[in-house]
């Protein structure tokens, strides 16, 4: 048979042109089934939470451990390698910027409740360069474990120290693992997730569950009539560093 | 006529039985697919022992099933699955749904990984049934 230059190239074209649309036959064959919302979900435009240290004082405990017990958090007995979404520190340490020398001995040795802030202006999900982590509709700041490349840009981005690194396999330190739940891995970065797997199901996150007297309320902050905004419309609160501009949406009763 | 023929002719034929000895040696002996055992607990109670799409759907997609139900789940906040097959739904949960009815991972997920040879890294975050046992 013979074959002249133009019968070639017109032959290469057609079948390029098969090549690059093979893989849409793929795509096209995907998942058939539809997605739906839990039907008990709670749902919200703006997640936030206050924390009222006055009724929560006795709590704190409470509300770390059952945190931590849900999601198969390790306890790790070592500052540096320590995993946590949820913990206590000492003011100086969560509202420096307004620590003075003449303090009330009492409050500068409380133990203040802290956690992912769930930042309106999130610099961890401006700094994740594989979208890891992100804002969801509902505004909390949810990890996606699946693509943390552990690279830790969010960890020295968050000025709140809310982020905890996995430097090694972190079962052998889970007490009971809850077979509810995933653990992590070796490797990735992880942080409070404002319950986002208990909300879907219509249960309130673990650690307002268990502040038996009403010290963490949670609801959403775009609602004018939710829980939240009814304790900030008539109490005093504070947010941590609000000077940076993260706009924090855990706010304090102190 | 190509100079030294009956040397090179003699290396490719060296060359080419080397090369193609594993293949003439495995010829009609191939490995026996795994035959999964459908025998769980869960499973057993069922009267109609169906998957949540047709099986041939679920034995070619579910890599790519579990990958987009991830996405709903966690980017999408979509946690319920409606078959297309029968309009059932689901927990969309790998570790809760899946392997719930088919406890057996040993029989669901690794007779066919090793068999083809794939490891994938699911239970690396993932509880797999014989951890909490």
């Amino acid at each position: 048979m013979d074959i002249n230059r133009r019968k070639f190239l017109k032959a290469g074209g057609v079948l390029a042109l098969g090549l690059s649309i093979a893989p849409a036959k793929s795509v096209l064959a995907g998942v058939k089934g539809k997605y739906a919302p839990g039907p008990n979900a709670l749902t919200a435009k703006n997640w936030a939470m206050v924390v009222d240290m006055n009724k929560l004082e006795k709590d704190v405990e409470a509300c770390t451990m059952a945190c931590h017990k849900e999601h198969n958090v390790p306890n790790i007995d070592n500052k540096k390698e320590e995993v946590k979404w949820i913990w206590t520190d000492k003011y100086g340490h969560l509202f420096h910027d307004n620590k003075h020398d003449f303090m009330n001995k009492e409050m500068e040795h409380r133990h203040f409740l802290a956690l992912c802030n769930q930042c309106e202006n999130p610099v961890c999900v401006r700094v994740c360069p594989t979208k890891a982590t992100f804002k969801n509709k509902e505004g909390i700041i949810m990890m996606d474990y699946h693509r943390c490349i552990g690279c830790r840009y969010c960890m020295a981005g968050c000025p709140y120290g809310a982020r905890s690194f996995n430097f090694k396999d972190p079962r052998p330190y889970i007490e009971e693992i809850n077979p509810n739940y995933p653990t992590r891995t070796k490797g990735v970065v992880e942080k409070c997730n404002f319950c986002s797997e208990r909300l879907a199901k219509g249960l309130l996150p673990a650690c307002v569950e268990a502040s038996t007297n009403g010290g963490l309320v949670f609801g959403d902050l775009d609602d004018p009539n939710s829980e939240v905004r009814k304790v900030l419309d008539t109490q005093f609160t504070v947010q941590r560093k609000p000077s940076l501009g993260t706009k924090p949406k855990v706010f304090y009763i102190l | 006529m190509m100079y030294n023929s009956r040397n090179i002719i003699i290396g490719l034929i060296i060359f080419v039985g080397i090369f193609t000895f594993p293949f003439v040696l495995g010829a009609g002996k191939a490995n026996e697919a795994p035959k999964l055992s459908l025998d769980t607990p869960k499973i057993n109670e069922l009267i109609k022992k169906e998957p949540i799409e047709t099986v041939e759907f679920m034995r070619n997609n579910h890599m790519q099933l579990l990958s987009d139900w991830k996405v709903a789940v966690v980017r999408d906040g979509n946690r319920v699955y409606v078959s297309q097959k029968d309009g059932q739904e689901y927990d969309m949960s790998l570790q809760n749904t899946c392997l719930d009815c088919h406890s057996n991972k040993e029989q669901f997920c690794d007779a066919c990984h090793t068999y083809a040879e794939v490891e994938p890294n699911c239970w690396d975050c993932h509880v797999a049934p014989e951890v909490i046992r």
